[in-house]
């Protein structure tokens, strides 16, 4: 931390600002009286749940937010001294990608997708340089040297869709760098990625800040992240900045109540002991699973792609197995065969020892109600249609029981997941994305299923938010006896609620074991490199939930 | 690429095949006697008999239709029943006008309706935009005779400026032609300027709040050619689309206009035959429409992987 110390003059100095909300929000403003500012050569990483106001300040700074509906109406905004709450809409473009840039959470939709990589980069140069063709095609080049992107004289000619997801976030730090800019500012730039491209590029982001001294501004709501790449922390919370500091101090002693709250919700890597459930009989279990998908043509060879091969695994009831693995592993897939949604190319699914792998439709439908399943994103698998009373007893009311009866089962089940009963007649929309969840889990039970499959469930929550429906789910499974097969690509999700932990790598089950033995020793040589790129992962997040 | 071509090429025969049944089945079952309209209001029924052996009306409508492909497999549509003239011959004579006023038509229309829909989708919510919306309801609803009936009276009649109707080659007299094609082109556009402002308008406004625009204007990027370069190519496939829909019913308006304007072309010439009950023409006319159709189709899906690299056949 020296180099804090020796710091002068901030390169971003944010003083007092705020930001008003259009009318009828459900605040009167955006960001409040925020203050923080940028040392040259650090990281600084401001973290807070969605809403809390963190993007609203990045755009700010950067003056991308939406004119007219988010207007700054106090405060100053300090680039190395200068005020761009006072500059011209012109003036900003000019520093806009020269002397400040940003880089966004998705770079599949970030970039635009009919443009060629090195056009979009070459643009940052074609606004802002009078370099002439030739000068600007070898700063191009040399940029995405710099982001270690292989092979960059042939990529530059690909298109976003050509590239990975982690190649396709170097492109957008290369066009971000183009012009060495003083600040960097990057909203939650590794969310959408795999750990293991999340560690590459937070490490490139990291190197990149050493080498050209640049200051970053970071934006995130995971304290893993935060972990490994921050100098400094901002805590924001509805709007307020309410706890700054080094980031190890933060981290380790967090004075306020909501950071404390925020960083005891961490699920720490270390699994707790949990009580064995080998007698248990087994619910669930696949054979030789196998999911094919091939495209066939006429004018060239059929492509194969396995998206599960050979799985093999068992679910015994009240117990959790977790899939573990990145995108693409095939664990969505493995989830969608044996609930039926997709059907499985070869193999068994026993659900209660019996096959329901090649069952037609017909046959298949008195099964369905004992695999219920949970989505990752609640505002989408609610139909924004319906009220929530209506999606919950739909499922049971077309087992034949009738609606009185599924409607006192609903509103049981409404408390049950911690929601007002009384809103059985509401719709989606007035809820929020946790309350949903809770919703989605209600509907899911209201079925009386053997086996619950949650994929991805938490995903899309906030931490806070996440912990509370993961105690949920829990309760739930100890309740009525569960079989829980629980997909993410979260590990510390993973070894908080699993008994059992597979892991998932191109279509095929690598690892198989008890939780804490395979984060104790993870024996294959893919789920080692998962566990070493999971962020912050050396540090024990503290439990300040007592404090 | 050519294999998809090529595919698509194969594709239009059954399309055909299929136009061609119905057309036919459609002609001889629908009221109406050829014959009947040749031997004239004092023909006696043995004369509307023999009219109708030489045409080969008697013959089973199997034998008919059987007859009718083998010569339309021939490239052959056959030979009109009232002026003894080839199909083919018929349809080459009228078919420049037509052409001349379609390719008039969508380019004028494109050239008013694209910007006009950036405009709005760049100002939408302002009187700018609301009023490119009123305008684009108005173009919707005016039906084509009545507007071009307008035209002709305000520049024709009126002010002198246009002549009222009638049809000169480009080849012949350029400048006739402009201002002769001038008065229907802008009648027949003002729908299709309706349709393609709207789309442009909603295709634009959906990309303006795609994340890429975000992140041309994090580079520094003029709003101009945020809107140019950004936006609207990637705006283009609904657009794209919507043209290429424009064509097929540009056929429908093509009828109409060549009438009011007094234009000889494919439009009257189906009209004429349709009057006439003349079976080979209409039937030949449709078959031309369709392949027209299915032709612009395959432009459309060949553009669309111009305009975006994702889309490979």
């Amino acid at each position: 931390m020296t180099l804090v110390n020796q710091a002068t003059q901030p390169v971003l100095d944010i003083r007092g600002l705020t930001v008003r909300l259009p009318a009828r929000a459900d605040r009167e403003n955006a960001i409040e009286g925020v203050s923080f500012s940028v040392l040259p050569h650090e990281i600084l990483c401001v973290v807070g749940e969605s809403g809390s106001g963190k993007s609203v300040t990045a755009h700010s700074v950067m003056g991308l937010l939406p004119p007219k509906q988010l207007t700054a109406t106090a405060g100053q905004v300090l680039l190395q001294g200068d005020d761009l709450l006072k500059k011209t809409p012109d003036e900003m473009r000019a520093l806009r990608g020269a002397r400040m840039s940003m880089i966004f959470q998705e770079p599949m939709t970030a970039l635009n997708p009919l443009m060629s990589i090195g056009d979009q980069i070459e643009e940052i140069l074609k606004i802002h340089t009078d370099m002439n063709a030739r000068e600007r095609m070898a700063r191009v080049v040399e940029v995405m040297d710099a982001v270690k992107m292989p092979e960059p004289e042939r990529l530059i000619h690909s298109y976003p869709h050509q590239l990975s997801g982690g190649q396709r976030q170097r492109v957008m730090i290369a066009g971000a760098l183009a012009l060495e800019p003083v600040l960097l500012i990057a909203d939650e730039p590794t969310t959408a990625l795999d750990v293991t491209t999340q560690s590459q590029i937070l490490k490139l982001i990291k190197d990149i800040q050493r080498t050209h001294g640049t200051a970053v501004l970071f934006i995130t709501h995971d304290f893993g992240v935060v972990a490994e790449i921050a100098d400094r922390v901002v805590v924001m919370q509805h709007g307020l900045v309410v706890e700054q500091g080094e980031a190890k101090s933060v981290l380790t002693n967090p004075q306020h109540p909501y950071t404390q709250m925020l960083i005891s919700s961490v699920p720490s890597m270390t699994p707790p002991m949990r009580p064995a459930t080998a007698e248990a009989p087994v619910v669930l279990e696949t054979q030789e699973l196998c999911k094919t998908y091939s495209d066939r043509s006429l004018f060239r060879a059929t492509r194969e792609t396995r998206a599960a091969h050979n799985v093999d695994l068992t679910v015994r009831r009240g117990e959790t197995l977790g899939v573990v693995g990145e995108s693409g592993s095939g664990k969505s897939t493995l989830a969608r065969c044996i609930v039926r949604l997709i059907n499985p190319t070869s193999g068994q699914i026993q659900i209660d020892g019996h096959d329901i792998a090649g069952l037609s439709e017909s046959r298949l439908r008195e099964n369905r109600r004992l695999v219920q399943i949970i989505f990752q994103d609640p505002y989408r698998s609610l139909n924004p249609r319906r009220t929530v009373g209506a999606s919950i007893i739909e499922g049971p009311m077309n087992f034949g029981v009738d609606k009185a009866e599924a409607l006192t089962r609903a509103r049981d089940l409404m408390k049950l997941v911690d929601l007002d009963p009384g809103s059985l007649d509401r719709f989606p929309h007035q809820f929020s994305g946790g309350q949903r969840q809770r919703i989605c889990i209600a509907r899911a039970l209201a079925m009386k299923p053997e086996v619950l499959i949650a994929d991805e469930a938490v995903s899309a929550l906030d931490v806070s938010v996440q912990a509370q429906v993961l105690e949920l789910l829990d309760d739930v499974r100890k309740r009525f006896n569960l079989a829980i097969l629980f997909i993410t690509h979260d590990l510390r999700v993973a070894a908080q609620v699993c008994d059992r932990i597979a892991v998932m790598y191109k279509g095929e089950i690598v690892e198989h074991g008890i939780a804490a033995e395979v984060f104790g020793a993870p024996g294959h040589e893919y789920t080692q490199a998962l566990f070493d790129a999971a962020p912050g992962r050396d540090f024990e997040f503290g439990n300040f939930a007592a404090a | 690429m050519l294999a998809f071509i090529a595919k698509r090429m194969l594709a239009t025969i059954p399309v055909l095949g299929v136009v061609a049944l119905f057309v036919f089945l459609m002609l001889r079952l629908s009221p109406g006697d050829p014959a009947s309209i040749i031997a004239g209001d004092y023909a006696s029924p043995s004369d509307i008999e023999r009219i109708r052996e030489q045409l080969g009306l008697n013959a089973s409508i199997p034998v008919q239709f059987g007859k009718w492909i083998w010569t339309l497999a021939h490239g052959d549509l056959g030979i009109s029943i009232f002026t003894n003239l080839p199909v083919t011959k018929l349809i080459a004579q009228r078919v420049e006008p037509t052409l001349m006023l379609s390719l008039t038509t969508l380019v004028f229309a494109v050239l008013i309706a694209v910007p006009l829909g950036v405009i709005a989708a760049w100002k939408a919510g302002t009187w700018i935009d609301r009023t490119i919306m009123i305008l684009a309801v108005a173009g919707f609803s005016i039906p084509v005779f009545v507007l071009g009936y307008i035209l002709i009276f305000q520049f024709s009649l009126e002010l002198r400026w246009l002549p009222v109707q009638g049809y000169t080659s480009p080849f012949v007299d350029f400048w006739k032609f402009t201002r002769h094609i001038t008065l229907p082109t802008v009648t027949l556009s003002v729908i299709y300027i309706a349709l393609i402002t709207r789309i442009t308008r909603a295709s634009v406004i959906e990309v303006l709040e795609e994340d890429y625009i975000r992140t041309a204007r994090a580079k520094g990027q003029s709003e101009r050619i945020v809107l140019l370069r950004h936006a609207l190519k990637n705006a283009a496939v609904p657009i794209v689309t919507v043209i290429g829909l424009g064509v097929a019913l540009l056929i429908g308006g093509v009828v109409i206009t060549e009438s009011v304007f007094n234009i000889p072309g494919l439009g009257r010439l189906v009209v004429d035959a349709i009057l006439k009950r003349d079976y080979p023409i209409i039937q030949g006319l449709i078959l031309v429409f369709s392949m027209v159709y299915v032709m612009v189709n395959l432009v459309v899906d060949i553009i669309y992987t111009i305009v975006d690299p994702r889309i490979r056949y």
